[in-house]
């Protein structure tokens, strides 16, 4: 993928691969792999724009473990200015969750910072610059919004981005460990539904009990609100 | 997604796929009967399933992730069995009416992981074992006996359950990849276990009973291989469930102190990831609930 394309030159690039009249035999060959045929159906719908400039997420597991850092970034810079600066009326046990919280997200930031730079040390995205201005630190309501945002946001990144996580070497493993922040992420999810309207801990899933999962594309929609750093993500994989 | 388009571009290059689909009888019955019930997010699924069936062999639903989902679907059955089992309970209506509405809305929840991972399955979903939740494989008579007088043994096996359910999800995700819209939905649960156990975690923290002192206060998350729970009966047991938690190191990067934040201890270390389990190891906490 050339990172030149316009993103409305990729959308119509993809959309002419899927809508492309593919060949009987083709197609019965496809059927074998049901699920690739799915991936691709369920990718249908025009994803939001995904920028070609700014820093390239880059490509592959490299790509996806650099997408998880960012989001944790963005996780770790947020609980650390509300330790920093509790909003008024903060209980005792309420300090006690956002430092805890605080502390899994800052080891989440530092672990994925030291693991990609053991991995691929010259494709780590750089630390991003924040842009929390429509935050209100003093406000309860305020932060706890968007902290369940967040987590909510999270849990639905890393569920939607176990599926482009590669079956083979690393993959494995990547995909685990993936797996072992998401559910510390949909516990926090839990806990912070739970301070701004008590027993709303799943009040999220679907008809099927299910939590959602949303494309790198989606996430970085409205991640891309609190981001400063232009971020590009047309090199991931889909 | 639209599924009448996708048969359609379908019946362009497989004039024959209507009659596949309805010389397959049952194929299309399941597909008939799902589409009634089944939200549209389990659509990909039920339409794989149907494919399958309806071209035969070639199936993408390898036995590795028919076994995959038929595991889930055992420890979802027992999920649901328990909070089945426990609704309107003696100890169970000694709790406060909010937390009746969490065990309900969990109670649902599970069952509607049951459905749906029938659904999916098909012909192929397991049937529900039969369960001892005295934990007595049978005998009726194990360490849990007395359960449905106990709101707090209650929870304690709520809290046992959906954390095991969290690192038992956790560890088959790998086992899941050849099929990617299985192991989403996979992920999709594994984040609901989650957010129950965070919760039942809540319940017992403001209920203040069988928690060991030396582990106080229980988090919503896990610290250590704390199971947070006193209950002498079937300590070694609870004890399986958070064995292994206790690990600070992740992929050799050892994250006590990382990045020099010394914030970060060895609790908080463990507290970030959760570990998985084996199916071997989910197995044999479960095995005595399992007649």
């Amino acid at each position: 993928m050339q990172t030149t394309k316009t993103s409305d030159d990729q959308i119509a690039l993809n959309e002419e691969r899927i809508i492309q009249p593919f060949s009987r035999r083709r197609f019965l060959g496809y059927v074998g792999a049901t699920s690739a045929l799915l991936a691709t159906a369920a990718s249908c719908k025009k994803d939001p724009i995904v920028n070609n400039t700014g820093v390239d997420l880059g490509s592959g597991d490299v790509g996806i473990l650099n997408y998880a850092y960012a989001l944790e970034q963005l996780e770790a810079a947020f609980y650390t200015q509300v330790v920093l600066t509790p909003y008024s009326g903060i209980s005792a046990l309420e300090t006690e969750y956002m430092t805890d919280i605080r502390n899994h997200e800052v080891a989440h930031r530092e672990f994925f910072k030291a693991a990609i730079t053991a991995a691929a040390p010259s494709s780590i995205i750089p630390g991003l610059e924040v842009n929390f201005s429509s935050i209100d630190f003093t406000s309860r309501t305020s932060v706890l919004a968007t902290a369940k945002a967040f987590e909510d946001l999270g849990v639905t990144a890393y569920n939607g981005a176990g599926q482009l996580i590669s079956t083979t070497g690393n993959g494995p493993t990547y995909l685990t460990l993936a797996g072992k922040i998401v559910s510390v992420e949909a516990r926090h999810a839990a806990l912070i539904a739970d301070l701004i309207a008590p027993g709303t801990f799943a009040a999220t899933v679907d008809a099927n009990a299910l939590d959602s999962a949303r494309t790198p594309a989606q996430v970085l929609a409205i991640a891309g609100t609190y981001i400063k750093t232009q971020i590009n993500a047309s090199n991931l994989p889909s | 997604m639209n599924l009448q388009n996708i048969i359609s571009e379908i019946e362009k290059v497989d004039p024959e796929v209507y009659d596949r689909l309805d010389t397959r009888r049952k194929a299309m019955k399941k597909f008939a009967n799902l589409s009634g019930k089944v939200a549209l997010a389990s659509l990909p699924i039920a339409f794989g399933s149907m494919l399958n069936t309806a071209y035969g062999k070639t199936s993408s639903v390898t036995d590795l992730v028919t076994d995959t989902l038929n595991f889930a679907l055992t420890l979802e059955y027992l999920e649901a069995a328990f909070y089945n089992k426990i609704a309107g309970s003696a100890g169970y209506l000694t709790a406060s009416a909010a937390d009746q509405t969490a065990l309900t809305k969990i109670k649902n929840d599970e069952n509607a992981h049951v459905a749906f991972l029938k659904g999916a399955l098909g012909a192929a979903a397991v049937a529900s074992p039969t369960f001892d939740l005295t934990g007595g494989k049978g005998s009726g008579t194990g360490p849990f006996a007395g359960y449905l007088a106990s709101y707090a043994v209650q929870l304690a096996m709520a809290q046992t359950f959906e954390d095991t359910g969290v690192r038992a999800y956790k560890g088959q995700a790998p086992n899941l990849q050849s099929s990617r819209p299985y192991l989403t939905a996979a992920l999709e649960i594994h984040s609901v276990e989650a957010r129950h156990a965070s919760h039942i975690r809540q319940m017992r923290r403001a209920l203040d009973a069988a928690i060991p002192a030396g582990q106080k206060p229980l988090k919503p998350w896990i610290t250590l291989n704390y199971s947070g729970i006193d209950y002498p009966p079937a300590q070694a047991n609870i004890n399986l469930s958070f064995a292994g938690e206790e690990v600070t190191t992740q992929a050799t990067v050892n994250i006590i102190g990382i990045g020099g934040n010394s914030f970060i201890t060895d609790k908080a270390a463990s507290e970030s990831f959760d570990e998985p389990l084996t199916k071997a190891q989910v197995l044999t906490i479960v095995d005595p609930f399992i007649v």
